[in-house]
């Protein structure tokens, strides 16, 4: 569904990514791991069409969509919960969930919110509270139920535990294995391998913009040099 | 007492306009972090339209609706000719820009029309009076009243339901953010500025009535206090572009009428002296704003 060929970004004269390649099929959950500055976010934005990369290719459903505009791409299929979420705290629940769903006609949107809103039925419960008021785990929850407004063929999602306590780190790693019971396609960014690791089919591991290693989630997750040698004791912390 | 309500109306009037164009400023910095200061030539645009209109045999009831269509449109072109090609530039680039189509309009004007200023009639009724309870009002005051909040009333109509408007509060409030959700970011701009736009042509007409004239520098001083009233209620608040508007506008009129007679010229220094009094302990504005703001 998605491919990722030979991808360079820089910022400026620094290479943030170096011939970088990628894929993701139909149904899969892939995850992409390694340590701070590795290129994992620089990657999710040049593939959403934040940046633009100087070389490479991005093509998804074989339609290349190299340096794109994001809203283009968005219409193409590919959506992202950024990191940090980004939600709109100015405005309602209720009005983040449209604006993620502008892109489709308005009958189809007020029946996707009720689908949102049925996988997060806190969501639901607060319509009407201006975004910035939600607790972190609800942010979240928004920020993935505002992206499945545009029914994505592929959602990215970059650290989408990042900031949570434990415990709703592991509501979220659950709603990412619930939303691959529903038949999504995810590519997603975290800093706790092993667990995404868990819930992945497979897994890239990324280090100095390049990616060093991939494999089924099995295999990666079975290597004892994983951790230790490539993505470093950030990961400990989360066991 | 009686006194101090005509007062009051009469700020009201006054500061309704200021929050039409102040609303239009917030608007734009909204989407594009950007103060533009070549908001006032929207007003300059509308007086010359207006004067042509009256030479062509138009009446103030053509004329209005035109005038706003007309810098609705004006606005529109000045993005695409001028903002478009710098979108995504440094602040201070922007600023620039805003200053350099502030000129090159002017220079226009003086160019193209005259430097002197151009007179045409104002409307009859505008200095007729009308009795409510008993109290004597202007016709005009209570008539921009009533079209001020009826503008702002479908002006927050749109913003908050339809989805132009809610796209167009994403925008203002994280770009990238609402880019990545679909939002076109050339439609929610030139949308910005078509609605800018018509908010400053219906500030135009009522400024105009008043006026009665056109000139190269016409939109300077309503730019000016626009500009003012969007900094006290809070730069990029658009509720606060309204509070900011017509507290600008009751401040002056109250200064005006208590004022002795020999300081009235004073008026707008003691203004700004107010008004930097107030950023002393409020250099936010009314309304605080919190959003990364920026195209």
């Amino acid at each position: 569904m998605l491919e990722v060929e030979s991808l360079t970004t820089r910022y400026g004269s620094i290479s943030a990514l170096r011939d970088v390649g990628l894929s993701v099929g139909a149904g899969e959950v892939v995850c992409l791991i390694g340590p701070n500055g590795a290129g994992k976010t620089t990657l999710l934005s040049t593939i959403s069409g934040l940046l633009n990369p100087v070389s490479g290719s991005i093509r998804l459903e074989n339609e290349e969509i190299t340096s794109w505009s994001p809203d283009r791409i968005l219409r193409s299929g590919l959506a992202l919960v950024p990191e940090h979420r980004r939600i709109f705290g100015d405005l309602t629940v209720d009005e983040n969930l449209l604006v993620g769903g502008v892109t489709v006609a308005s009958a189809r949107r007020l029946e996707l919110k009720e689908e949102v809103i049925s996988l997060f039925p806190v969501l639901g419960e607060k319509l009407a509270t201006e975004a910035g008021y939600l607790s972190g785990g609800e942010a979240q929850q928004l920020a993935i139920g505002r992206a499945l407004m545009s029914e994505p063929k592929i959602l990215l999602m970059d650290e989408p535990a990042l900031g949570l306590a434990p415990v709703l780190a592991e509501v979220v790693f659950e709603l990412i294995d619930q939303l691959r019971q529903n038949g999504q396609t995810l590519l997603v960014v975290e800093q706790n391998a092993r667990r995404i690791l868990e819930v992945a089919d497979r897994g890239y591991v990324m280090r100095s913009g390049n990616i060093v290693i991939s494999g089924d989630s099995d295999e990666l997750i079975s290597r004892d040099d994983l951790f230790e040698t490539y993505i470093g004791k950030t990961d400990s912390n989360h066991d | 007492m009686t006194e101090l309500i005509q007062q009051i109306v009469d700020g009201l009037g006054r500061g309704g306009i200021y929050a039409l164009i102040a609303l239009g400023i917030a608007v734009i910095f909204g989407v594009m972090h950007l103060v533009n200061f070549a908001h006032g030539e929207l007003i300059t645009v509308s007086a010359y339209s207006a004067y042509g209109l009256f030479q062509a045999g138009w009446d103030w009831w053509l004329i209005a609706p035109a005038v706003i269509l007309i810098a609705g449109m004006t606005s529109v072109v000045i993005e695409f000719l001028a903002f478009r090609w710098v979108r995504g530039a440094p602040d201070f680039t922007m600023l620039m820009t805003s200053f350099g189509i502030h000129f090159v309009v002017q220079a226009l004007f003086v160019m193209y029309v005259s430097a002197n200023f151009r007179q045409f009639p104002r409307p009859d009724w505008i200095f007729n009076t009308v009795k409510i309870a008993g109290i004597s009002f202007e016709v005009f005051d209570v008539a921009v009243i009533f079209f001020t909040l009826l503008t702002l009333i479908a002006t927050f109509w749109i913003l908050q339901k339809t989805m132009f408007g809610i796209s167009l509060r994403a925008a203002a409030e994280d770009f990238d953010a609402a880019r990545l959700m679909g939002v076109r970011s050339d439609r929610i701009i030139r949308g910005a500025f078509a609605l800018s736009g018509l908010l400053a042509g219906v500030a135009a007409v009522f400024w105009l009535m008043r006026s009665g004239q056109a000139g190269p520098t016409a939109g300077l001083t309503p730019m000016l206090k626009g500009v003012l009233a969007a900094l006290i209620g809070g730069l990029g608040s658009l509720g606060g572009a309204v509070l900011g508007g017509v507290t600008l506008g009751l401040v002056e009129v109250m200064l005006i009428s208590r004022l002795p007679e020999g300081l009235v010229g004073l008026t707008d220094g003691i203004v700004f002296l107010l008004i930097a009094f107030l950023f002393v302990f409020r250099p936010q504005g009314f309304i605080s704003v919190r959003r990364a703001e920026r195209v």
